[in-house]
């Protein structure tokens, strides 16, 4: 072999190494198609709420036997975070499996957008947990989306009822500043109507500072908060952006404790390059942190045989990988509310939306999963796909996550009319007629 | 009415209302950073002026070496020595990227090289990950990282220390390209390789060295801006940041770099901290462009750069 073939054998070997877990498909089973990022700028991300989704549905495979009997098979495809990809994802696998795709977490807003349109084509629930689109929690207009269990909307209002506690009451929030610095994309503008409309009825003063892509060099963001001096700062963030954020805040000694990210702002890899410094930092979560539920002992035991070093290579309990487990919880109790109704077989995606708007997660079912404490009872109907589910706070003791709040229930009457408005404007704007949510079965 | 106020007055006002302490702070912390964005675009010129090309590769190289070091020291290999294994395999790189491609491609159309360094970034992003992963990876080199205060104006203790190695490192460089017999050939080879050679310029020998320093420019730049946001795949991307300090001091020019840099640093600082507002922020990436190209009306071959002149 010449050197110029090795150099080009050496190139294809690195392009082609990253794995592609595969679980080898079967008649009989349901197929959950896995839209993941494990390599590009945010892998770090992308990798645990992975190996989180993996985990729990070995976990159902191997306990259970599958859902109600039917084993579960899964084909991840690596989108970069990358909408183009995510696309091509979405296209090669919609198809595959007994009965096709039964549902699809696209794990990118971007992507979410480009896929909204098509799933109603190809007859495939999407659901965007916690990001995407929040005017999909009207199922009236968007009946193939779903952002279960909470939205960006809803967390911009538990933000404020958050800190408005901390202040001795929303009234007390009346002359104060609170900074949102954001990721300049439709991602990080999502709260800005929401935190606009309740300054105005809380008094407080909005500033605004765009962070763009990737965010790598922030200091002019922070040389404006010195100017500023917010008594609160919210963070809408993502990726190098959050770890470079959290050491500028250090750096002009803002104080961490006033300092509180979105949920995609609030996971391990977010903090630690801060060491020391990201120590009081505050992220918002709609599930439990650590390992120490039901679910992860279940897991260590059936999947590492104990092993706990070899469960936390694979992130075992931190924020993203718990926020897999939880995305599971949803896709597949969606599959078993829809096998209820048209029994215990895969299921094609026009049965598991049925699942998806009929599902109701009581903390009885929750704690037989292996859940109880870990998330909150949640219902999705026809007309609400997101159900303003509960938020949390954690914070950051400089070596782990610790819960350090109450569960705050959004300003769901605020979010509810400003989701319905929004989801008016895209039904007229894509000649879409608002389901009668009356007459669905 | 009102944004034209907001943009033509309002700023002025501000910085009057600023001077001398938080305005002085905006200019020295946009110093400091411009300091970082030469050290990248260092590693470009280095490269260009050696050979003529583009490195689109030089990003890549700031993501593998900082992944090389850190993966180095969490096997337990003291800082010190990983930052020497470190530069041997930076060494080691150029080397190969000789061997394996820039020797095949002798006299080659510029596109050619350029889109083989295009390659190289592929194979280098793919390569570390695959070999030392995709998690954010805490880099300490025990540089401390705390505020300090300098007559009212907050700098950061760790981003001072970095701009004066970098400066050091910078002048270092500057002066062995511009005053050593390397850094004569090197600009022969820059020329016309062919007309290089005919003299007896050993053109591997100076691409092997040309490389491995922009390796070692990689490695430091990939500590400092890895110490800063932990290191992970977005280091490459701030190869971006060095394009806008390209242009403005010239593709072959160290010090057009370095001026360049500092010149996009105290520029986009202040127009994000002072204009930014008037337009909803975030104007800093692109403002760095725009200041850029209006010297490219003055200056078209950067403010360092060689005007070129062929005769026909």
């Amino acid at each position: 072999m010449n050197l110029k073939k090795l150099g080009l054998v050496l190139t294809a070997a690195a392009v082609g190494l990253p794995a592609v877990p595969v679980t080898a498909m079967a008649a009989g089973e349901v197929f959950i198609p896995l839209l993941v990022y494990r390599t590009g700028p945010y892998a770090p991300n992308g990798i645990p709420t992975a190996n989180g989704i993996h985990d729990y549905i070995k976990l159902l495979n191997a306990r259970d036997g599958g859902i109600n009997g039917v084993k579960i098979v899964s084909e991840e495809c690596e989108t970069k975070y990358n909408t183009k990809l995510g696309v091509e994802c979405y296209e090669k696998l919609k198809k595959k499996g007994a009965a096709g795709a039964a549902i699809i977490n696209p794990y990118s807003t971007g992507i979410t957008y480009q896929l909204i349109p098509k799933a109603s084509v190809d007859k495939v629930p999407v659901h965007s947990m916690g990001y995407g689109r929040t005017a999909a929690g009207d199922g009236r207009v968007f009946k193939w989306a779903f952002t279960a269990p909470t939205s960006y909307w809803s967390q911009a209002t538990a933000f404020i009822k958050y800190v408005g506690e901390q202040e001795g009451g929303l009234d007390k929030l009346k002359g104060k500043k609170i900074t949102l610095i954001y990721h300049n994309s439709a991602y990080g503008k999502e709260p800005i109507p929401t935190l606009k409309v309740l300054s105005e009825k809380h008094g407080y003063n909005l500033n605004l500072l765009a962070v763009d892509h990737p965010g790598q060099e922030q200091k002019s963001t922070w040389l404006q908060v010195r100017r500023q001096k917010p008594d609160y700062i919210f963070m809408w963030g993502w990726g190098v952006m959050n770890q470079v954020a959290i050491k500028e805040a250090a750096a002009i000694k803002y104080p961490m404790d006033r300092f509180i990210g979105v949920w995609w702002s609030g996971s391990e890899s977010d903090v630690r390059p801060a060491g020391e410094a990201a120590k009081g930092y505050k992220a918002a979560t709609f599930h439990g942190v650590g390992s120490g539920y039901d679910v992860h002992q279940q897991i260590l035991k059936t999947i590492y045989n104990g092993d706990v070093e070899a469960a936390k290579k694979n992130n075992w309990g931190e924020v993203l990988y718990n926020r897999g487990l939880v995305n599971m919880v949803y896709n597949t109790e969606a599959i078993r509310t829809a096998m209820g109704k048209y029994g215990n077989k895969p299921m094609t995606g026009e049965q598991v939306r049925w699942g998806m708007e009929n599902l109701n997660l009581t903390q009885d079912k929750l704690t037989k999963l292996g859940f109880k404490d870990f998330m909150q009872a949640h219902r999705i109907t026809c007309e609400d796909h997101e159900g303003g589910g509960p938020v949390i706070f954690q914070q950051w003791d400089g070596k782990q996550w610790k819960l350090v709040s109450k569960w705050y229930t959004p300003m769901y009457d605020i979010v509810r009319g400003l989701v319905e408005a929004e989801a008016a404007k895209y039904a007229k704007e894509n000649n879409i007629t608002p389901r009668d949510c009356s007459k669905e079965g | 009415m009102e944004f034209l106020e907001s943009v033509t007055i309002t700023p002025f006002v501000m910085i009057a209302q600023d001077f001398p302490v938080f305005f002085g702070e905006v200019v020295f912390n946009g110093l400091l950073t411009g300091v970082l964005y030469s050290l990248v675009a260092l590693g470009f010129v280095l490269i260009f002026k050696a050979s003529g090309v583009f490195n689109f590769a030089q990003g890549a190289m700031v993501l593998f070496a900082a992944l090389t070091l850190v993966g180095l020291m969490e096997l337990g290999l003291p800082v010190w020595l990983a930052f020497i294994v470190t530069m041997a395999a930076m060494v080691a790189l150029a080397y190969l990227v000789e061997l394996l491609v820039l020797r095949h491609l002798i006299n080659q159309p510029d596109i050619i090289l350029f889109m083989s360094t295009i390659g190289l970034t592929f194979f280098l992003e793919g390569f570390g990950e695959t070999l030392w992963g995709s998690n954010v990876k805490k880099l300490d080199i025990g540089i401390p990282d705390v505020p300090v205060d300098v007559a009212g104006m907050l700098f950061n203790s760790f981003d001072l220390i970095a701009a004066i190695a970098c400066a050091l490192l910078v002048t270092g460089l500057a002066f062995f390209f511009q005053y050593t017999p390397t850094g004569r050939a090197l600009r022969a080879v820059a020329d016309d390789h062919q007309a290089a050679l005919s003299v007896g310029i050993p053109l591997k020998k100076i691409w092997i060295i040309v490389w491995s320093v922009a390796g070692i420019v990689a490695l430091v730049a990939g500590i400092v801006w890895g110490a800063k946001s932990g290191v992970q795949f977005s280091l490459s991307l701030i190869a971006l940041k060095a394009l806008p300090v390209l242009i403005l001091g010239g593709f072959t020019s160290v010090p057009g770099a370095i001026v360049g840099g500092l010149i996009i640093g105290v520029g986009e600082k202040i127009a994000e901290v002072y204009w930014g507002p008037a337009v909803g922020g975030a104007i800093e990436n692109w403002f760095a462009y725009v200041l850029a190209l209006a010297f490219l009306f003055v200056r078209p071959q950067g403010l360092f750069g060689e005007r070129i002149i062929e005769r026909v």
